[in-house]
């Protein structure tokens, strides 16, 4: 074992330094610790997502002091936090609002990672661990959401956990023993508000302990993709250190700080004004008790997992729709090999992939949207498209690693069979709504098609890389 | 690529528009117009509440002490005047108790076929509107058990407490096209198109004790009460928000030249 | 390290203003997430005083009454017992009550009541909070011969006489606390309230 690296600091903290690595792990990771001095807007949401953690934890903290796991009191015990215990709407708002900030800032923070392919240059372990976050996450908030035992906490639960039912020959007995119970009921609410603890408060801060200490292994990518270590050494705080880095203490801690300030504004706007956010972050129909003998006209998840949600409706099969809905989220796990195009940043990409990343963030808002509505035969099928772009989205990356040499032509008529096929293949002349929206809507996805694979063959500018340059930019 | 993106922007919102307008087949509901802040409208709110609604329905998580506390009653004011119920000890109930009803849900059960919910999250749940014309939309169906049925709830268990004050009403299905404007002392609330051509609307067939703007207010505490119950802290929530967000702008511009401070160095 | 143009303080300054900002800030969030933690309205309704009548208790016998979730002790003493209590003054601790926190002005007397029939008491130990047992027996074999009534204590043996009042050499230090109590009527007591004008 190597030694320590000598140290100079006197007194107290010599004595501890001496035997607990405090200042040493504190210059590693932060007064040391040079980030690309180019951090620009999207590099705040990482920052913010440990505050939203924290806030989510001290909030889930002391709900739980007043929370009751039972279905007898569950809801009950909601109410009287909202109106006995001194503070206790306040503190439920954080939580709830925390909720869905989380999942904003998360979703914002991940795609940070895929414009400026922060996923590249061997952090893709880092995109690993921070997808296990997000899955981890998906799981805490699924099971939070019960915790009210509201109409919506109850149906909502009941149709997730059913998916399991899906599942080839075991799939009774799974969503049986997920349950706990031959209904949802009790049993399944006190597993649920144990693992909502343990996942958060346990599991959580550990992967996000190894997603930083991966980033600060590897370094921090930045808008240009440009890896500073690469670059020449030497700056005022350090001869050795890159001369694009600056020390993330103080210089990006005073800037997150603002970033915190900013963020918090917005946070206490929404738990003050409209803590319900117009039923989005609480839904209406739970301020009615859990009742298992009567579902609401209408159900629907909470907005951070519609766009899964949709793609589970799109496809008719209800065990090929669970497959689709969570292949959707591994899908996201095989980035860093589909995109293996060695330039990082999407300022020095082709203007099509920059249209196929665009694209792609409207096709997530639409496929949210779409799993908030009523199933229509329009918006089935916009369902329906919208879920075909978002797979195909992953294909059209991997063709763009290549763009100079790649035949666009042949994908493009590839992937159009592919979505005509599979047209074909589920067209009905007989529904006749169905069968006409499938004609019209056959647009959107000819159209990204065309985008991303024709335009790119036959506009010389759409198809042109920019030289990256050695330096960071501004 | 702006005239891409404008092209997916605007073909998109076409093909939605037309979408939005389909759907939406909802009982148009009156405006409630209500104040929470005013505490007399509250408190008049709770008089009928506890008067001719507490019989069935309990705001069970509202205690008697935290609605003084909310309208500038005293305690002793309320206990006077608002508790005329008893706890499952058959003792009259205390300031501090939750205002929760004698009649047990079994009980109820019986006579109305469904058990009479706990309305403390009912504003919350419905919104004040819903309830407001709710209660207004009341009329005569001698197919139903209790002689009443309601256009905003159809095929409603309830019987129309209120009648009395309001009087009857009844359907009345118009077919003349376009049929409009204020329906006089009979609200026309409630009315909705079923057939492009067809309007039905409540008209009056027997007037109650009061005037139908005095039924109206009275409707309209009522409804104050229960959105002013469902959620107590929205009275104090907004006031103590705006100092938040007030402070978050200091701690934000102090922050701010702080980091322009440090960022001298960089820049 | 910093270069020479740095203006040392105003960043010493305006470091001392965000910490103090954001530190009040810290403060201000951190209040109701502590009085989160303080009694609810639930538990200060299960506070409210409690009417009871002593028509129930019989001669030389003890109730229990719950009052804020404590255990209020309410006993009809007999003449014998009253009798008693004068003569065991130079045995106990503070014969004469005179610390004040113990029982309200009107209980500081040698019955420590308003009524010399009737004792109303917390019935938690002053050493550290068990409920000492009704020990009203003269000379129990356990007690000794000189005891004539009173409460032990299991927990660590404290003895208090039929006023509540602390023995010698006993762990406990001070007489068993008197809850305010007023009589309603002849046979009715409120815990909780001094007097009826405080009543609602």
């Amino acid at each position: 074992m190597a030694d320590r690296p000598a140290h100079n600091y006197k007194g107290f903290l010599g004595w501890v330094e001496d035997r607990f690595p405090m200042m040493e792990t504190w210059n590693y990771h932060l007064a040391q610790y040079y980030a690309p001095k180019n951090f620009n807007f999207w590099y705040f949401f990482g920052s913010l997502a440990i505050l939203v953690l924290v806030i989510q934890i001290v909030s889930g903290l002391f709900l739980a002091f007043n929370y009751k796991p039972d279905a007898a009191y569950a809801f009950a015990s909601v109410e009287y936090i909202m109106r006995d215990v001194p503070g206790g709407w306040f503190i439920r708002y954080m939580h709830s609002t925390g909720a869905s900030a989380f999942f904003i800032v998360v979703y914002l923070h991940m795609y940070r990672a895929l414009i400026y392919g922060s996923y590249k240059g061997k952090r893709e372990l880092i995109w690993l661990i921070g997808m296990a976050i997000y899955v981890v996450l998906m799981a805490t908030a699924f099971m939070g959401y019960l915790l009210p035992w509201g109409q919506m906490s109850y149906w909502g639960a009941q149709v997730i956990i059913n998916l399991f039912n899906t599942v080839p020959y075991v799939g009774n007995e799974l969503s049986t023993w997920i349950r706990g119970d031959f209904v949802l009921g009790d049993a399944t609410l006190n597993r649920f508000f144990a693992l909502h603890f343990f996942l958060p408060a346990l599991i959580l801060p550990a992967l996000v302990f190894v997603h930083i200490v991966a980033l600060h292994a590897v370094g921090s990518n930045n808008p240009d993709g440009v890896e500073i270590k690469q670059g020449p050494k030497g700056n005022m705080w350090s001869p050795t250190a890159p001369t694009d880095g600056i020390p993330f203490h103080p210089y990006y801690t005073v800037k997150d700080i603002v970033g915190v300030a900013v963020f918090l504004f917005f946070f206490f706007a929404i738990v003050f004004f409209s803590p319900e956010m117009g039923g989005y972050f609480i839904e209406k129909p739970n301020f009615e008790p859990a009742n298992a003998l009567k579902t609401p006209l209408h159900i629907a998840p909470v907005w951070y997992f519609t766009p899964f949600y949709t793609v589970l409706r799109a496809v008719p099969d209800p065990w090929y729709g669970t497959l689709a809905m969570f292949s959707a989220i591994i899908v996201l796990f095989l980035l860093p090999w589909l995109d293996q195009n060695p330039i990082k940043s999407w300022r020095y990409r082709t203007l099509a992939h920059k249209a196929n990343l665009i694209i792609f963030a409207l096709v997530f808002i639409v496929l949210g949207w779409m799993g908030v509505e009523t199933v229509t035969p329009v918006y089935k099928e916009l369902g329906t498209r919208m879920t075909e772009i978002y797979f195909l989205f992953f294909i059209v990356i991997w063709v763009h690693s290549r763009p100079a040499t790649v035949n666009y032509l042949l994908w493009f008529g590839l992937l159009l069979g592919l979505v005509v096929g599979i047209d074909l293949w589920r067209y009905n002349g007989e529904v006749k709504d169905e069968a006409h929206q499938i004609l019209v809507q056959f647009i959107w996805p000819l159209a990204y098609l065309a985008i991303t694979l024709l335009l790119p063959a036959f506009v010389s500018k759409w198809n042109m890389e920019k030289p990256v340059p050695d330096r960071v930019t501004d | 690529m702006k005239k891409l993106l404008a092209g997916i922007v605007l073909s998109t919102a076409a093909l939605f528009s037309q979408v939005l307008l389909a759907s939406g087949d909802t009982v148009p509901l009156d405006k409630a117009n209500i104040d929470v802040h005013n505490q007399e409208s509250v408190i008049r709110g709770a008089k009928y509440f506890v008067n001719y609604c507490m019989g069935c329905h309990s705001v069970a998580f509202s205690r008697y002490n935290r609605l003084a506390a909310d309208t500038g009653l005293t305690d002793k004011q309320v206990q006077e005047n608002l508790i005329f119920t008893s706890g499952k000890d058959g003792e009259m109930s205390k300031v501090g108790d939750n205002m929760v009803n004698a009649m047990r849900p079994d009980d109820v059960e019986e006579g109305f076929g469904a058990a009479p919910p706990d309305l403390s999250l009912t504003g919350r749940l419905r919104g004040g509107d819903w309830i407001y014309s709710y209660l207004k939309a009341f009329y005569v169906d001698p197919t139903r058990p209790m002689g009443v049925n309601n256009t905003v709830f159809p095929n409603v268990g309830m019987p129309h407490v209120l009648w009395e004050l309001q009087g009857w009403q009844k359907l009345e299905k118009n077919c003349t096209p376009a049929a409009g404007g204020e329906q006089g002392k009979a609200a026309a609330d409630g009315a909705h198109a079923e057939a492009p051509h067809c309007t039905e609307h409540l008209v009056n067939m027997k007037p109650g004790k009061i005037s139908g703007p005095e039924y109206n207010q009275i409707v309209r505490d009522i409804t104050a009460f229960l959105v002013y119950v469902s959620e107590p802290a929205q009275l104090h929530r907004k006031t103590i928000g705006i100092f938040v967000l007030l402070f978050m702008v200091l701690f934000g511009v102090v922050a701010y030249f702080l980091k322009k401070e440090y960022w001298k160095d960089v820049h | 390290m910093a270069n020479s143009g740095v203006d040392k303080s105003r960043r010493r300054f305006l470091i001392a203003a965000t910490s103090v900002v954001g530190g009040a800030g810290t403060v201000a969030l951190a209040t109701p997430f502590l009085t989160s933690m303080s009694p609810s309205a639930r538990a200060l309704a299960a506070g409210a005083p409690v009417e009871y009548g002593l028509g129930k208790v019989e001669a030389g016998q003890q109730v229990r009454v719950k009052w804020r979730g404590k255990p209020v002790w309410v006993v009809n003493r007999t003449p014998e017992m009253v009798k008693g209590l004068a003569s065991l003054n130079d045995r106990l601790k503070d014969p004469d009550s005179n610390i004040l926190t113990q029982q309200p002005e009107y209980a500081k007397n040698l019955y420590r009541s308003r009524k010399e029939q009737y004792l109303v008491l917390v019935g938690i130990c002053t050493h550290l909070g068990c409920s000492p047992s009704y020990r009203p027996e003269v000379a129990p074999a356990d007690l000794g011969a000189d005891w004539i009534g009173g409460w032990y204590c299991p927990c660590h043996g404290s003895r208090f006489d039929l006023a509540g009042r602390v023995y010698k050499n006993v762990p406990a230090g001070s007489n068993l606390e008197v809850p305010p109590y007023y009589f309603k009527d002849d046979s009715t007591i409120v815990i909780g309230l001094n007097d009826a004008k405080e009543a609602v």
